[in-house]
């Protein structure tokens, strides 16, 4: 697979200073005179990977908002671009179409449970999993979760299952920066990471009352 | 069922396990089994492997390894590994210990490194590569000494705050980057706890047991494989072997945990 | 040749204590390959310990015993000079001795 033009065309560019300054041993992350240092440091990450399996090389090329939270992480955003994010994550969630949010709560469970998908080595034929217990603690039965972001054990039980958090809890799957700008969630809607039926079978685990996610340990036999 | 009173009490209480507990329980697991190993670790068999190549005379220039100049002058080993990533004059770069073996098997034995700059790793259940032997041998030499990772040349600067950068870099299709698992301390992802790599603590707690043997790999894993394995998992394409990036990271991390204790090679998961 | 094993052996109050890692990949023949094929069973099916010439051990080993094995065990007697040997042979007919001498 081909590198895009626009890198190509800077590494011809650094390439060709650095021989003009004679600059043999200079090291590839020393600022060059005449390169601007964005597009170098976009042109060396690109050269630091190579194409494997179903990942290519233009998984490395920013959006705005990657490129605006890789520039703050760890800090707060500045007002105005939080907004920028946020506005653009709201203008495009993508609802289902048929106006159902629910699908099967065991095919949820299975995208909750499942860390494959989308790697490397991972067959593009096959669904991918949503990983969801990677971050979040959920069903009570399951004590192999992540505690890398806020548990949603009773999910539904405690928040009922109104419109307005049917629509909050698709939106937050579709892409969670809609309510927190920088957010460490994959945009599992927006991303294609999970297909629309995917996201409605996580909605069924998050609030299906049978759902293990609404039990608590005690309800099991 | 008909269940009285106190077993009801008794099984919400058990039910109830608290994270820290189960965090704990995960943790002691391995430092049991670490225990029962004692001073010993399967890597001992891979260092000895290394230690062969190292001595043996080898490529079309029938040299021994006993040449090659790891930065504290040819063919001194202890301690070496202590102070990589670094600057090499004859190389115009920085470089980890990785990229200096094959730069030394090229220049100084002959070796053709192209099949294994393509393929430095063994995969789960080959032999272990020439490399990936090497670097424990290398790796050993230091144990016990001070992690020393140098910053006297602008180049070995510009590589930290390079790493430092990178560290946050968001992509691919989960924007995933360092950050989003290793920026905070006392986190896990399922039951495997995380270290805060952005930190001194972190980076010391980390840096001084690579490389390490994988027990579910059954096999010397390196600290630039481990970077590699991370890019997989990040969704992101293939880390390229001894790229910008890869070094820059590695010093990143090195540098910070300067004066750690590095009891590498360890034993992990 | 079969990679060598490392062999420790100590001895103190009329006791040894010998730990013994063996370099074996140990294949179950239940695990897939890439391709979806069973990858073979590979694995050690006997372990014999000698004292100088007496048996000390015998182990009989199958698919439950994991990659590099790490084997560790104690018997009565030993001084220094004395030999220990370890040798395994595998279900495809390989086989390896190595010894140490206690000091």
């Amino acid at each position: 697979m081909s590198m895009p033009v626009s890198i190509t065309r800077t590494l011809f560019a650094a390439a060709a200073s650095c021989l003009l300054a004679s600059c043999a041993g200079t090291p590839d992350n020393v600022p060059v005179a005449g390169v601007d240092p964005a597009e170098a440091r976009r042109a060396a990450i690109a050269a630091s990977f190579e194409p494997k399996g179903q990942a290519g090389l233009d998984r490395l090329e920013q959006n705005d908002m990657q490129r605006i939270c890789s520039e703050y992480e760890g800090q707060s955003v500045p007002n105005e671009l939080a907004q920028q994010i946020i506005d653009a994550a709201t203008a495009a969630v993508v609802f289902p179409a048929d106006g159902n949010y629910f699908g099967d709560w065991r095919k949820g469970e299975w995208v909750a449970k499942t860390g494959t998908g989308l790697q490397q080595n991972d067959d593009p034929t096959q669904p991918s999993g949503g990983n969801c217990y990677a971050c979040h603690q959920m069903a009570a039965e399951e004590i192999a979760y992540g505690t890398l972001a806020p548990p949603l054990d009773q999910y539904g039980k405690i928040r009922g299952t109104s419109e307005p958090i049917l629509k909050y809890t698709w939106t937050r799957l579709w892409n969670s920066h809609a309510y927190n700008a920088c957010s460490h969630m994959p945009r599992f809607g927006e991303a294609g990471i999970l297909t629309e039926q995917q996201l409605k079978d996580v909605m069924a685990y998050l609030f299906d009352p049978a759902s293990p996610v609404n039990l608590s340990a005690q309800t099991k036999p | 069922m008909n269940r009285n009173p106190i077993q009801r009490l008794l099984v919400a209480l058990i039910l109830t396990v608290p994270v820290a507990t189960v965090q704990a329980r995960e943790d002691d697991i391995f430092a049991e089994y670490r225990a029962m190993f004692g001073e010993d670790n399967p890597a001992e068999l891979v260092e000895m492997q290394g230690e062969e190549l190292w001595n043996a005379a080898r490529g079309p220039k029938q040299v021994a390894l006993d040449g090659c100049d790891l930065g504290l002058g040819a063919g001194v080993t202890k301690g070496a590994y202590a102070q990589l990533p670094r600057w090499f004059e004859d190389a115009g770069k920085v470089m980890d210990l990785e990229t200096r073996l094959l730069f030394c098997m090229e220049r100084l034995q002959g070796l053709d490194v192209a099949a294994l700059r393509k393929q430095p790793y063994s995969e789960q259940g080959q032999q272990q590569t020439d490399l990936e032997s090497l670097s424990a041998f290398i790796a050993a030499q230091s144990r016990g000494l001070p992690i020393a990772v140098p910053q006297s040349h602008p180049a070995e600067r510009a590589a930290f705050a390079s790493g430092a950068k990178f560290f946050n870099f968001r992509g691919g299709p989960h924007d995933f980057s360092c950050a989003t698992c290793h920026s905070q301390d006392g986190k896990r992802i399922r039951l495997q706890s995380l270290l805060q790599l952005n930190s001194v603590e972190g980076a010391k707690a980390s840096f001084a047991t690579w490389p390490a043997y994988r027990i579910a790999q059954g096999a010397v894993r390196t600290i630039e494989w481990r970077m590699a394995d991370c890019a997989r998992q990040q969704r992101l394409p293939g880390l390229v072997h001894g790229s910008q990036v890869a070094i820059d990271l590695i010093t990143y991390l090195g540098v910070q945990a300067n004066g750690a204790v590095l009891t590498a090679p360890g034993l992990k998961r | 040749m079969a990679n060598p094993m490392r062999i420790r052996a100590t001895t103190s109050s009329g006791v040894t204590e010998v730990k013994a890692l063996m370099s074996h990949p140990m294949e179950t023949g239940m695990r897939k390959d890439s391709s979806g094929a069973a990858v073979p069973a590979h694995h050690i099916t006997t372990v014999i310990a000698k004292h100088n010439d007496k048996v000390v051990l015998t182990a009989e080993w199958g698919a439950a015993v994991s990659q590099n094995p790490f084997l560790q065990f104690r018997f009565s007697g030993g001084a220094p000079g004395d030999k220990v040997a370890i040798s395994w042979t595998d279900n495809k007919g390989d086989s390896r001795t190595d010894e140490v001498v206690l000091t």
